[in-house]
């Protein structure tokens, strides 16, 4: 194998990792609620500013990170609880419009608050990168792709295995029955928030190091894992996974060998191409509607 | 009532210049106008036809940088470059409207962002043509030998436009045609049953908000004289999509409305950047949980009620 | 030649086999009603029928011509108009704007003679909303005629899917439950629409669980359980038949 074609295959992982963080986010909470959060990509954005600004207020790098995901998770909740649960019952659209709003006001905020510069910390571990069949792999790339995996292995233990993953399951499957067998299904829908949030602020703290953060990174990241959510499929953890490594890999390769100048655009090109010829992704299910 | 707004807002318009004291205000009156008119077509899709787009502003790109592009580099009179920019975007709309239209719900609203991003990376990315991310200026309209300039000759130009919208939207949507599209969003199902061609529909009311769209923005760019790729990119879109909320889905007037108030605020956030962003936000939010409608259907209903 | 044939029509959902090689054929002019358990395939049949569905095998004949898997929107030219078990009704319109919808195809949709005005497009459109205000009293809707849509009760919007499907001026018109959900006087007042509509020529398919309802103005009947033809008849036939009775009740033991 080509150091280049490697190289661009590290980078790929690397970023597809942290869109499948987002991914397993909107799968989440679309999941639970039928809502697709937009607001996804603020989350992922507030894990790397956070950081940065507690570990500029002097907190050492661990509390900083504990915090830089805490905080985010609690703003999930706010935004179920302010946004999401007074519009129950809305139309598809209107969810869309809210979960819009929502990712504005994060991002306002932030803008006023932390200003519009760059920034970054330092990696996780120093040391000199590991240089793999002449492709250069960075200690924090490690980081990204080991925390996203623990991450995963996590959550299905937590789904298999845990009472209260069961309970977020079920009520994704049948709300209705999952009431009647006495989940709390407003319970679910925050902790689904919460979860989210913090996965997405988990994934841009591992990778601001690599790329650094500024007020508006939440946009194009939380786009292009909603993309990856898509072409893995709507509602699969799996499809996450598999969606936001995909797009990562494929991303970066164009970005290599094509152009770098439309490397943005490549995941909402892959996003047509899926669409139009397996609108339910990669590992979705099938729905028929009832007249 | 319909009647009487559409009438009210032609006095309003008439009216208007003896009370604009300066070019500022005639400017933000422009704006107002040209808002309220890409507002209208892209509320015949998502407030009538019950349809998502979250790109719209790509077709307002593609119109604007058309205006920009075939004057200034290949000599092109503006009027045919403003044709050619709508053709254009009728003709995207309509290749991308079969497959994008199978969809629904939010796989809909993700394939028109994706489209909107698209067309702003373009833009952003071929500086030969487009000036990049800095833009280009964009030579004045000339309408039959007379070189258009000045808010105040714009101001009428506009006026007349939004008239023309409000009244042809109006004429439309209680027209068979708006009556199968409003079908089509109450229950595409039944519209099927009653012989209504569900995609022809559909795609119809896209490439016609997208035609409209793209003219509009030909014209604002020949009034503001500049273009960046910023005028086709997410947040506009966002932001056209905000005015149709808050004005009222499925509300000509409600259009207007909308576009009147959304127009204003930047203007009065003017120096608090992060500011407009999160009052957008909440703007969004509120209106969304407390007045789905939007606020004329809503003001509308009240006063039914009475 | 029958009005309607329909020859080993199947369809299957993943594993299960909602209609398993049915065939009947319905006369012009009279009631058909299919009936049978829940779960038995008839709003499936309908389905079929209607073009929502795309058979898996078999065919479907109206006229001689073959009609199976074309789009409703294109059976709707043909004379093909339907009512839904769940309610299909428009709630961002008026009433009236609900029956002028079934009228779709008699008016010019042109998109530019709309936004203009036309002259003759703005006469037509009276005409039909007249027209429809006509079909809203024919079937006992007089009081809506005004009405939003969203501001009826349950049962008369179950007549207002009937008045926008008889706005096609159909050959046939496919009633799924029309009486569902209604009391028994409803239910008396459906009976009588039914057979108004019959005597005035249309073709009725019907699909209905009240029994009293279907042995009053059925001319034949078709069963159904789980996907496949039980019997055909006559009321007289189909309420002695062992099979239909089984069907329902279960074997004697």
């Amino acid at each position: 194998m080509s150091s280049q074609f490697l190289q661009f295959l590290i980078s790929g992982l690397t970023v597809g990792a942290t869109y499948a963080l987002a991914a397993l986010g909107f799968t989440l909470i679309y999941s639970a609620s039928n809502v697709i959060n937009f607001a996804q990509g603020e989350f992922i954005m507030l894990g790397g500013m956070l950081t940065v600004y507690f570990t500029h207020a002097g907190l050492p790098l661990p509390v900083a990170v504990a915090l830089a995901i805490a905080v985010p998770a609690l703003v999930g909740m706010l935004v179920e609880k302010l946004a999401i649960e007074p519009a129950k019952g809305a139309e598809v659209v209107s969810l869309i419009i809210i979960t819009i709003g929502a990712s504005l006001v994060i991002r306002g905020v932030i803008q006023i608050w932390l200003g519009k510069g760059t920034f970054t910390f330092e990696p996780f571990t120093s040391g000199a990168p590991i240089v793999v069949g002449g492709a250069v792999l960075q200690w924090q790339c490690l980081w990204v792709l080991g925390v996203t995996a623990a991450i995963v292995v996590a959550l299905w233990f937590f789904f298999r295995h845990t009472l209260a993953g069961k309970a977020i399951l079920a009520t994704s499957c049948n709300p209705v029955a999952a009431q009647l067998v006495g989940i709390d299904t407003k319970w679910v829908l925050l902790v689904s928030f919460a979860l989210s949030a913090a996965m997405g602020a988990v994934g841009g703290i591992l990778l601001t190091p690599l790329t650094m953060t500024s007020y508006d990174v939440g946009i194009m990241l939380g786009l292009k894992g909603f993309v990856a959510a898509v072409v893995g499929g709507l509602g699969s953890g799996l499809g996450a996974l598999a969606g936001g490594l995909l797009v990562g890999i494929v991303e970066a390769m164009a970005a290599g060998y094509i152009s770098s100048a439309y490397k943005d655009a490549v995941p909402f090109l892959l996003i047509f191409v899926i669409l139009f010829f397996m609108p339910r992704g990669l590992f979705g299910a099938k729905v028929t509607e009832r007249v | 009532m319909k009647r009487r707004g559409i009438l009210l807002l032609g006095a309003i318009l008439l009216l208007l210049p003896l009370l604009l004291p300066n070019a500022f205000y005639y400017d933000l009156a422009v704006r107002m106008a040209i808002n309220a008119v890409v507002v209208l077509g892209l509320n015949l899709l998502i407030g009538f036809a019950g349809q998502i787009s979250l790109g719209h502003a790509g077709f307002y790109g593609i119109g604007a940088y058309a205006s920009a592009i075939l004057p200034t580099q290949f000599g092109w009179h503006p009027l045919a470059a403003l044709a050619a920019g709508a053709v254009a975007a009728a003709a995207l709309a309509a290749l991308v409207a079969k497959p994008i239209f199978r969809l629904r719900g939010h796989y809909l609203a993700m394939a028109t962002l994706g489209l909107g991003i698209v067309i702003t990376i373009v833009l952003k990315n071929e500086a030969a043509y487009t000036g990049g991310p800095d833009g280009m200026t964009v030579p004045p309209l000339v309408l039959f030998g007379f070189e258009l300039s000045g808010e105040k000759q714009w101001y009428w130009v506009f006026a007349a436009n939004l008239m023309f919208s409000v009244w042809a939207c109006s004429n439309l949507m209680d027209s068979p045609f708006g009556r199968a599209l409003r079908a089509l969003h109450g229950s595409e199902v039944a519209s099927q049953g009653a012989g209504v061609d569900v995609a022809r529909y559909k795609m119809a009311i896209f490439v016609f908000s997208a035609f409209f769209a793209s003219i509009m923005g030909s014209l604002a760019a020949h009034y503001i004289g500049f273009v960046t790729p910023n005028v086709a990119d997410f947040s506009h879109s966002i932001e056209l999509v905000t005015m149709v909320v808050v004005g009222g889905m499925a509300s000509v007037l409600g259009s207007v409305v909308g576009a009147v108030l959304l127009t204003a605020l930047p203007q009065a956030l003017a120096t608090f950047e992060g500011w407009e962003t999160v009052a957008f936000g909440v703007i969004l939010v509120l209106f969304m949980v407390v007045l789905p409608r939007g606020l004329v259907p809503t003001l509308a209903a009240r006063f039914a009620r009475r | 030649m029958a009005l309607l044939e329909v020859q080993e029509l199947s369809k299957a959902f993943g594993g299960v086999m909602a209609v398993q090689a049915v065939s009947f054929s319905v006369d012009a002019g009279i009631v058909y009603s299919i009936i049978g358990p829940n779960g038995a395939g008839k709003t499936t049949l309908f389905n079929l029928i209607t073009g929502v569905y795309a058979p898996c095998s078999g065919e479907i004949r109206l006229d001689g011509c073959t009609i199976s898997g074309q789009a409703p929107h294109r059976l709707a030219r043909k004379g093909i108009a339907r009512t839904f078990q769940n309610l299909q009704i428009c709630m961002n319109m008026t009433a009236r704007e609900n029956v002028m919808v079934g009228a779709h195809l008699a008016l010019d949709s042109n998109l530019l003679k709309g936004m203009l005005r036309w002259p003759s497009l703005r006469r037509a459109d009276a005409a039909q909303a007249a027209e429809a205000a006509a079909l809203m009293q024919y079937v006992g809707l007089d009081a809506y005629i005004d009405s939003a849509a969203g501001a009826m009760p349950y049962g008369a919007l179950k007549r207002l899917e009937i008045a926008r499907a008889l706005a096609a001026r159909p050959r046939v018109v496919f009633l799924d439950e029309p009486a569902a959900g209604l009391n028994p006087k409803e239910t008396g007042e459906i009976d009588m629409l039914v057979k108004k509509i019959a005597d005035s020529g249309v073709t009725v398919v019907l699909v209905e669980h009240d029994m009293k309802m279907v042995m009053n103005i059925s001319d034949r009947i078709l069963v159904l359980d789980y996907g496949k033809k039980v019997a055909e008849g006559t009321a007289r036939e189909v309420r002695s038949n062992p099979d239909v009775i089984a069907a329902y009740l279960g074997k004697a033991a």
